[in-house]
């Protein structure tokens, strides 16, 4: 048990949503990770759909980069589109 | 042929106050001997395994079995409630009965052993009872009919899920394979039994309420066969038989299994959840 692989749990809670990720399983391979996912993250009907990825196969950002990475974003409030007159005849946006 | 003339609604009426009510009623559906007894071998099969499969909670070999075995002892559990609701109280019967009058099979009774012959058990009763449901949604009998369509769908995860355990478990390490070896072979001589049609079934078939467990006898072995070939396991050969669970003979493990199942509710009766 204790050399099974993570695996990445994504859910999708009903049609036309996305996928969310709401935790992890271990298991031997792909398709027990799937039934574990099952068994773990949509026994109260959490979802309609998962998808399982491979916890070593994802690429992560360096949090010791998060400083440059993410904060440049911090003080441009001209990348938000709050600066338009929207008509009123302009639904749903 | 000269044929009787039709029954007039009144005169039923009439014949309906004349009869005298007793003892000798004709049995109502509820009271049904044969529906009763049927309905008690479902319930107790999945009752009985429900409550062998608790046993793993807290001692799987992971967390994430540990739910998936949970999660199929509560859909067992679940079906056990439907059909003895439908054979009567459904706690009264779950609680209240000894040994010699539970219906199920010896295969369900038998200890959980290791993880190994768990998933071989699981394999061997699930594989039964999905063909057994799949046919039971056919039952002229709307109670049975329903509580099979319901459940038809969660014993085919149990079977699938069961199926990948014995493959990865039969055609895994040296120590596993032994073991899925030896569970198999502690299994095997309950299968027949699944088989066996007595007159009390032989009854409820004839009423359309049970579908006949030999039309789908070859359907299984091949089933099973076929896992057993993805896991590398040879059949095993056949063993002597060993039946009587339909009729009350039980293995002693059913005794010991009943007395944790019932020793709340028999020793405070009051006990509310």
């Amino acid at each position: 048990m204790s050399d099974w692989p993570l695996w990445e749990v994504f859910v999708r809670a009903k049609g036309g949503l996305a996928h969310r990720h709401v935790g992890s399983v271990h298991a031997p391979d792909a398709e027990l990770a799937l039934r574990h996912a099952r068994d773990t993250y949509t026994r109260r009907q959490e979802g309609v759909s998962l998808w399982i990825v491979r916890s070593a196969d994802i690429v992560a950002s360096d949090p010791d980069q998060a400083g440059e990475l993410f904060e440049p974003a911090a003080d441009k409030v001209y990348r938000h589109p709050t600066f338009y007159e929207i008509p009123d005849e302009v639904k749903h946006i | 042929m000269p044929s009787l003339p039709p029954i007039r609604p009144e005169d039923e009426a009439v014949a309906e106050k004349l009869r005298p009510a007793g003892a000798f009623d004709a049995p109502s559906d509820a009271h049904d001997p044969v529906r009763a007894g049927y309905l008690l071998r479902l319930g107790d099969d999945a009752l009985i395994l429900g409550q062998r499969l608790s046993e793993w909670c807290g001692h799987a070999p992971s967390v994430e079995v540990d739910l998936s075995l949970a999660n199929l002892s509560l859909d067992l559990i679940g079906q056990a409630t439907l059909f003895l609701a439908e054979a009567g109280d459904a706690d009264r019967l779950a609680f209240k009965r000894d040994v010699l009058d539970f219906r199920n099979c010896w295969l369900v009774e038998q200890p959980n052993g290791d993880f190994a012959r768990t998933m071989v058990r699981q394999l061997l009763f699930s594989t039964w009872q999905h063909m057994l449901y799949q046919r039971l949604t056919a039952s002229s009998d709307a109670a049975v009919a329903g509580i099979a369509a319901k459940g038809v769908k969660e014993v085919a995860y149990h079977r699938e899920l069961a199926a990948e355990w014995v493959v990865r478990l039969g055609d895994g390490t040296d120590e596993s394979r032994a073991r899925t070896v030896d569970g198999l072979d502690w299994c095997w001589r309950f299968v027949p039994e699944l088989f066996e049609v007595d007159e009390e079934l032989a009854a409820a078939v004839q009423a359309g309420i049970a579908a006949d467990p030999r039309s789908f006898e070859e359907e299984y072995r091949a089933a099973v066969g076929a896992v057993l070939a993805d896991a590398t396991l040879p059949l095993p050969k056949d063993q002597r038989a060993i039946v009587g669970g339909r009729r009350g003979h039980h293995s002693e493990h059913l005794g010991h299994l009943l007395a944790i199942m019932q020793y709340l509710p028999r020793t405070y009766p009051d006990a509310k959840w």
